[in-house]
């Protein structure tokens, strides 16, 4: 598999977020960095859409149920050139729509607004079940947490999408084992997830979330697994901050904004490790 | 109100093959006409009101109109954040309807209670709500409810409420419309849903008692009939709202967000609802009423005591 153009795109939303964060002084740098591959690799070559004709009835779906990574999202959308790249520049400026948590309002290619977690997957699973009564060849994709999945509302889906059989739904988990305080593993844990997917009828994929070519053949086997009649996850291990050694794997950078020093010492990372 | 509830949703689920019924897990026998008629069309999310509502928007935003049935305060309280983010925010048509208004289901004890519904939907942006006050109401607001866009609110009792009007009544009903029931010359009973029966009472014991009292049922709480209420206003010298509910944020609660602004008014306004309060005590919709002092009776002695200058 070439994974060249993800590989590109990946690098290039790793470097808006950091601008845009550090522009707009707003944090959840940790949590963009580490879904960056993810979506990279979905908006490279997985999912079918038209930037031009953003609401195309036959598109895949995608929502972003982590709302708070909501820069990735902005980022991967305007270098797929669902709107100008320099908007981006307005993210959490006064008056502009890119608000932190992710907006569908005026944005073209946001299916909808999240923010408040637990509700932006069952809203995507709505998508499913509509996709599967209207009978359409589509996928719904959905991003969500691993600190989300103490929601009950992400269970209380698992239940019915399996139920259901919503074989037309791909959900992941950015299992980056850090949430808001401290690490999932002390907070409330979830290991095993895949199992704890599994038993909930759900076919479960666990993939390294930064190898590129694991990714492209997870989502393949996601995508081949239609007419199932199972819904799918892919359990995404990652690294919070992924791409600057010092965010790496450090809580403080679900908060903190790259400034100054701290901030030329990110790009300079990212950089270096450019496609 | 149940079934004529049910009758007019598989009325409009002829008519528009969008139309999606979501259950939590309840209206085992009322629903099954439609579970009958419509078994594609139907889908029983289980108890999971939250999972629900997001579900019922993100279904309203590929193109369906989804009706959302559930009792008491489970698809509305619990679940409010849901209707607030998902559905108001996106505009989804989504059509929450709560039965059990009031003390329906006044023997199941305070959770099933539905004594603050109006007050948490009718701050939402966006939300349109209703609370019909028999089949007749049910009826007319129905057509509305299921056929305009955007997420509305429907707030109706169980079965077996006195019928109180006539279909001419109601003919042509338009979102926002009271709907007067009898003129008055003291004051007027402005009423939200079912509780019209005990301003219809208490109006005709008032008249015994020497008094002159208009009543108006307000089917359409948000957007309210401020034309209406203005000129109630500057006929009479007080108006009364009644609700079986609190009077914190509901129907009277409206009632005064809008005369407040009525800068040549002079009426007053006096709430007659659940005192901020719960319910502890259990009983029928009847004893409850007549124990909050918002049956026939209860009603026309705290309207008496007002225009008698007594309260």
């Amino acid at each position: 598999m070439n994974d060249e153009k993800s590989r590109q795109l990946a690098y290039r939303v790793r470097r808006h977020a950091l601008d845009m964060t550090n522009r707009g002084g707003t944090s959840h740098i940790g949590a963009i960095f580490s879904m960056a591959d993810i979506v990279a690799v979905l908006y490279a070559d997985v999912m079918h859409y038209d930037p031009k004709n953003p609401k195309l009835p036959g598109r895949d779906r995608l929502v972003l149920s982590k709302g708070h990574a909501g820069a990735g999202i902005y980022a991967v959308l305007a270098e797929s050139g669902f709107f100008p790249v320099s908007e981006l520049e307005t993210h959490c400026q006064n008056g502009s729509r890119l608000s932190g948590h992710v907006s569908h309002k005026g944005v073209p290619g946001v299916e909808v607004s999240t923010g408040s977690l637990g509700q932006g997957m069952p809203m995507a699973m709505g998508m499913a079940m509509a996709g599967k009564m209207n009978g359409q060849p589509h996928t719904v994709f959905c991003i969500i947490g691993d600190g989300e999945c103490d929601e009950g509302a992400v269970w209380e889906s698992a239940l019915i999408a399996n139920q259901f059989k919503l074989d037309n739904f791909v959900v992941t988990v950015d299992f980056n084992k850090i949430q808001s305080i401290t690490t999932v593993e002390d907070t409330i844990k979830l290991e095993p997830l895949d199992q704890k997917w599994a038993s909930f009828g759900w076919r479960a994929i666990r993939v390294d979330g930064h190898d590129h070519a694991a990714l492209h053949r997870a989502y393949a086997e996601a995508l081949a697994a239609r007419g199932q009649g199972q819904p799918i996850v892919v359990i995404a291990d990652t690294v919070k901050g992924k791409g600057v050694s010092f965010m790496e794997n450090d809580v403080l950078w679900h908060y903190r904004t790259a400034r100054g020093e701290e901030y030329d010492a990110a790009v300079k990372e990212l950089e270096a490790q450019k496609p | 109100m149940r079934e004529t509830f049910t009758r007019c949703l598989q009325e409009e689920a002829r008519r528009n093959p969008n139309l999606v019924l979501i259950t939590g897990d309840l209206g085992f026998g009322v629903l099954f006409p439609y579970m009958k008629e419509f078994p594609d069309r139907f889908i029983n999310a289980g108890i999971s009101e939250q999972a629900m509502m997001s579900m019922a928007a993100g279904m309203a935003l590929e193109g369906k109109t989804v009706v959302v049935y559930s009792i008491g305060n489970f698809p509305t309280l619990r679940c409010l954040e849901q209707i607030r983010n998902c559905c108001a925010y996106h505009e989804a048509n989504v059509k929450i309807v709560c039965v059990g208004a009031g003390f329906v289901y006044g023997t199941l004890g305070m959770t099933h209670h539905a004594t603050e519904d109006m007050s948490a939907l009718r701050l939402l942006p966006g939300v349109t709500v209703y609370a019909p006050a028999d089949r007749v109401e049910t009826e007319a607001v129905m057509a509305r409810f299921l056929t305009e866009p955007g997420v509305a609110y429907l707030r109706i009792g169980r079965g077996g409420e006195p019928v109180l009007r006539e279909p001419t009544d109601v003919a042509g009903y338009k979102t926002g419309k009271a709907v007067p029931f009898a003129d008055g010359t003291e004051a007027y009973i402005l009423t939200a849903g079912g509780i019209l029966a005990s301003a219809v009472g208490a109006r005709r014991l008032l008249a015994e008692r020497g008094h002159s009292v208009g009543v108006v049922s307000f089917p359409t709480v948000k957007p309210i009939d401020e034309a209406l209420i203005r000129e109630l206003c500057a006929r009479v010298p007080v108006i009364f709202t009644l609700e079986e509910h609190t009077i914190v944020g509901g129907f009277g609660g409206a009632v005064c967000e809008t005369v407040c602004g009525f800068p040549e008014n002079r009426a007053r306004v006096v709430r007659l609802g659940m005192n901020d309060m719960y319910s502890s005590i259990v009983g029928s919709q009847a004893y409850l009423e007549a124990y909050y002092g918002l049956d026939d009776a209860g009603v026309a002695d705290r309207v008496q005591a007002v225009l008698e200058g007594r309260a």
